[in-house]
């Protein structure tokens, strides 16, 4: 009999990302509605602590996987380990941030499971029939398709990060199970040769709750210095359309749209950015739209909350200073 | 040297999304194309094919029209093409049972590499990890680099904040980041060849599997994203509007 909410727990630096406390949070609710218990699963090396972490999110229960195998992220082991976790303790509903890990490792996960993984889901609804209704974007968030696993259990989602809130942390315990680290030799045929780091002191794209993005309207990816400055006021992450990557301007892994990414941040900031119907696919989902662009009858106005037509190399550096004034 | 490149015919990008009468995806009048990621991935099975020979073979499941996509394959330079085509699955959006029909046709053609796109822009598709476990071999996910050492690859893949390096006996399966290679263009040569060769079209009966590999999610309803209206647009000279954009944002928006 399947029972149970489970979170991936994704952690960074020591402790938990964002986009897993967002899911521990809603995990909770989900849980006090549904009457079942919520579990957190931690892999990793010298991890213990993040299970009190994930307590104070909502865990009532914590399987702790601690092994120098699981060091660092490798899908095999990842795998091995959590696939074991779902087949011995049979969670109704397993949800999984949709970042680059998560990514990678839910279809293997819910493969070897013997089921189906939603990915990047928007929202979760309550189901009495299916467990949940699972929302996810269909042409990268041109239309949206409510899923539901009718029979197979667990039901297994990718969720967007920033989809849910993260709820104020409350001091509870949580029972901690540590889970046997039983590896299939199989699954230890990859070998991490190199971990490069190319970390810009900004947020990563999909979490940012505010991304400043360029297009073709930088004219030059030596003019990015007044999004990133911009940006690194706000706390933001520094995005790119596809005719800036097209160009060279910026790297494909800021590009955000259809064939880039998709963001769904609380304000994003389009700067000389037409709003080719791609683009508006990866950022349409963000809570607040900001356009600079010198072309009135651009597209991106149309979905705008606030727009300035002018010239982006004039509006952007007043508008740090603006920042900077407020932030002082 | 012989890989497998699984492809999918997808929506064009500038497609706009409709739904049907029937409360569906309406597909008629949308260009389709190969999907983007896909193409990366093609390009890079013609470099290995151009390094070190052997044959390269397109796979996709679909609809019949889905033979277009793999004739562009054939004409960017792939040997042959097979295409899985079952009314029994509706592969677009079946992510499981399209896993279950491209592992075992592929398992058939025993291939050293099996390269794809990292996803499907329609249904936001990663197949990589599916069809690797199916097959019990190992996946590399989101790769910018390949290179192939006798039985082994070392791959660098994209992660957040990064890149790893990460070295792979063979078989495996890699799926293609944009920035892995520039997909070249089908030459009129190449389509005229494209033409003469072979291109099988298989049911899952051929494949000796039934239709008991179809879903274990359904789809229950399709919508539309809510149209966001225009706001308004913020008047002056750029100081000034800079100014009243930043106060609209953190007394009315409450953002910053």
């Amino acid at each position: 009999m399947a029972k149970g909410i489970w979170v991936f727990i994704e952690q960074s630096k020591g402790s938990i990302r964002k986009v897993s406390l967002e899911l521990l949070s809603q995990g909770r609710k989900l849980a006090d509605e549904k009457g079942e218990e919520l579990a957190a699963v931690v892999l990793g090396q010298g991890v213990g602590a993040l299970a009190g972490e994930a307590a104070k999110y909502g865990a009532d229960k914590v399987f702790v996987a601690d092994d120098a195998k699981l060091a660092s992220y490798s899908t095999g082991a990842y795998t091995s380990v959590f696939a074991k976790l779902i087949r011995e303790n049979e969670p109704n509903f397993v949800m999984i941030g949709n970042t680059a890990i998560g990514k990678d490792l839910a279809p293997r996960v819910a493969t070897r499971a013997g089921v189906d993984v939603a990915i990047d889901c928007v929202a979760v609804e309550p189901d009495d029939a299916n467990y949940v209704t699972l929302t996810r974007p269909i042409y990268a968030g041109k239309a949206f398709a409510k899923v539901v696993s009718s029979g197979a259990r667990p039901v297994m989602a990718t969720i967007r990060p920033n989809t849910f809130p993260v709820s104020e942390p409350v001091s509870r315990d949580a029972e901690v199970i540590n889970a046997k680290v039983d590896v299939d030799p199989a699954d230890l045929r990859t070998i991490l040769k190199d971990l490069i780091s190319q970390a810009t002191g900004r947020p990563e794209l999909t979490e940012a709750n505010i991304i400043v993005s360029g297009g073709r309207g930088m004219k030059g990816p030596e003019n990015y210095v007044i999004l990133e400055e911009l940006a690194d006021c706000l706390g933001a992450a520094v995005g790119a359309s596809r005719a800036a990557v097209d160009s060279g301007w910026r790297e494909h892994k800021f590009q955000v749209g259809q064939t880039g990414k998709t963001v769904s941040p609380t304000l994003y900031i389009a700067c000389g950015i037409s709003g080719a119907i791609q683009h508006l696919a990866g950022m349409g989902s963000s809570k607040v739209i900001v356009a600079i662009n010198k072309d009135p009858e651009a597209n991106i106005f149309q979905v705008a909350d606030y727009g300035i037509v002018g010239d982006l190399f004039q509006v952007v550096p007043a508008l740090t200073e603006e920042c900077k004034k407020l932030k002082a | 040297m012989n890989i497998v490149v699984l492809v999918k015919q997808v929506f064009d990008t500038e497609a706009k999304i409709v739904i049907g009468a029937d409360g569906k995806i309406d597909d008629s009048n949308v260009t389709l194309i190969m999907n983007p990621y896909d193409e990366n991935a093609m390009e890079e099975a013609l470099l290995l094919k151009e390094k070190f020979g052997g044959e390269v073979i397109a796979v996709s499941v679909g609809a019949a029209k889905a033979q277009e996509t793999l004739r562009t394959a054939l004409a960017m330079g792939a040997d042959r093409a097979v295409l899985v085509s079952d009314s029994a699955i509706q592969p677009a959006s079946d992510d499981f049972a399209a896993a279950q029909a491209l592992a075992k046709a592929v398992s058939e053609l025993k291939p050293d590499i099996i390269l794809t796109g990292r996803v499907a822009i329609d249904y936001g598709s990663k197949i990589a990890g599916r069809v690797a476990e199916i097959l019990g071999i190992p996946h590399v996910n989101t790769i910018t680099k390949l290179e192939v050492e006798g039985d082994n690859a070392v791959a660098t893949r994209e992660i957040d904040g990064g890149s790893e390096v990460i070295e792979v006996p063979l078989p495996a399966v890699f799926s293609a980041q944009k920035s892995l290679n520039n997909p070249r263009y089908p030459t009129v040569a190449g389509i005229m060849k494209a033409k003469k060769k072979e291109l099988k079209t298989l049911t899952l009966a051929d494949l000796g599997l039934d239709a008991t590999v179809t879903g274990k999610m359904q789809i229950v309803g399709y919508s539309l994203p809510a149209g966001r209206k225009g706001g308004r647009v913020i008047p002056g000279e750029p100081a000034q509007a800079a100014a009243e954009l930043a106060r609209l944002l953190r007394a009315e928006a409450k953002i910053i």
